[in-house]
């Protein structure tokens, strides 16, 4: 009884969570203008995909990640900055939705900590060297 | 100073499991808010996502009193539960528009068929674009949208029947 039920749970579908509508145009195509491409990849690299928290949405397999990825390339094909994209998404879900954070007080201790912990490194090292020597 | 030394180690991992024990029993809340709450309802024009139904459009906003704009879809489950809590708001007096998100015509007409209608319009949103504009990340979302076209509240997941007094407040505060 048990060997039927683990060999139908693994044949059965897995409850449908996803539309029946294929994917955007944009969403897994490349744009004709190979700049234009390379502007967008790069943009899409960093911005994080709603629903597979910790993807990018080049990375994703969800449909809303596609859906971001058409954006990025029709806005982009369009004749706009990648950096005006990524402002208009962070004006709809802040700076949660890019992984590049902006330097502002709150992020500067980000900036700044592998700077100190390099220096923190150099100084051990130069105690060290010191004795030996 | 030796003493000290010695116990840091244990230190840190009771930190470590203090960290670990309180984010084990208070979850992070991991939705991503729209930061368009306080911001005027972006511009777009959806057709209809069915026959029967007006589409949506902006415009069909800012003209005094205060809707409901339900993001929705025909595959989503939790959208199944919320139908009935949706159809109880419209009983009670409340406007509520819909946009259906990467949806077929007929799937939405069954959907409406089996749990009722309480929507005037259905905008068809079929590469998600309004639902990004609107800074939602899922499916059901519900905004509430005052009577000049700001919007003033995102409901994130579906309306359980604890939902509906706070949803109904912030409806009356957009009055």
């Amino acid at each position: 009884m048990k060997r039927w039920l683990l060999i139908l749970a693994l044949i059965s579908a897995p409850v449908r969570s996803d539309s029946d509508l294929p994917a955007a145009r944009w969403a897994n195509e490349q744009l004709p203008d190979p700049r234009q491409e390379a502007a967008a990849r790069a943009l899409m690299e960093e911005l994080r995909c709603l629903v597979c928290q910790g993807q990018s949405i080049a990375d994703s397999d969800a449909e809303l990640a596609g859906d971001m990825r058409a954006l990025v390339r029709q806005r982009i094909a369009a004749g706009e900055e990648p950096e005006e994209v990524r402002a208009w998404l962070t004006e709809r879900y802040g700076d949660w939705v890019s992984y590049r954070p902006p330097v502002e007080p709150l992020t500067w201790p980000l900036w700044v900590a592998p700077l100190i912990m390099l220096a923190a490194g150099a100084l051990l090292l130069r105690k060290r060297f010191r004795r030996r020597g | 100073m030796n003493r000290v030394v010695r116990f840091a180690p244990l230190a840190v991992l009771l930190l470590f499991v203090a960290v670990v024990a309180w984010r084990l029993t208070m979850p992070e809340d991991t939705r991503v808010r729209s930061r368009m709450t306080g911001q005027p309802v972006p511009e777009f024009a959806l057709a209809a996502a069915t026959d029967g139904v007006p589409g949506l459009s902006s415009k069909d906003f800012a003209t005094g009193g205060p809707r409901l704009v339900n993001v929705f879809a025909s595959w989503c489950v939790p959208c199944i539960a919320e139908a009935p809590l949706l159809m109880e708001l419209n009983r009670r007096g409340v406007s509520i528009d819909a946009i259906a998100v990467r949806d077929k015509p007929a799937d939405v007409a069954e959907f409406l068929e089996r749990h009722g209608n309480p929507f005037e319009r259905i905008g068809a949103d079929p590469e998600s674009r309004v639902q990004i504009a609107l800074g939602s990340s899922g499916v059901p979302e519900t905004f509430v949208v005052d009577g000049r076209g700001i919007i003033r509240y995102q409901h994130m997941g579906p309306i359980e029947p604890g939902d509906v007094p706070s949803l109904l407040r912030e409806w009356e505060k957009a009055r």
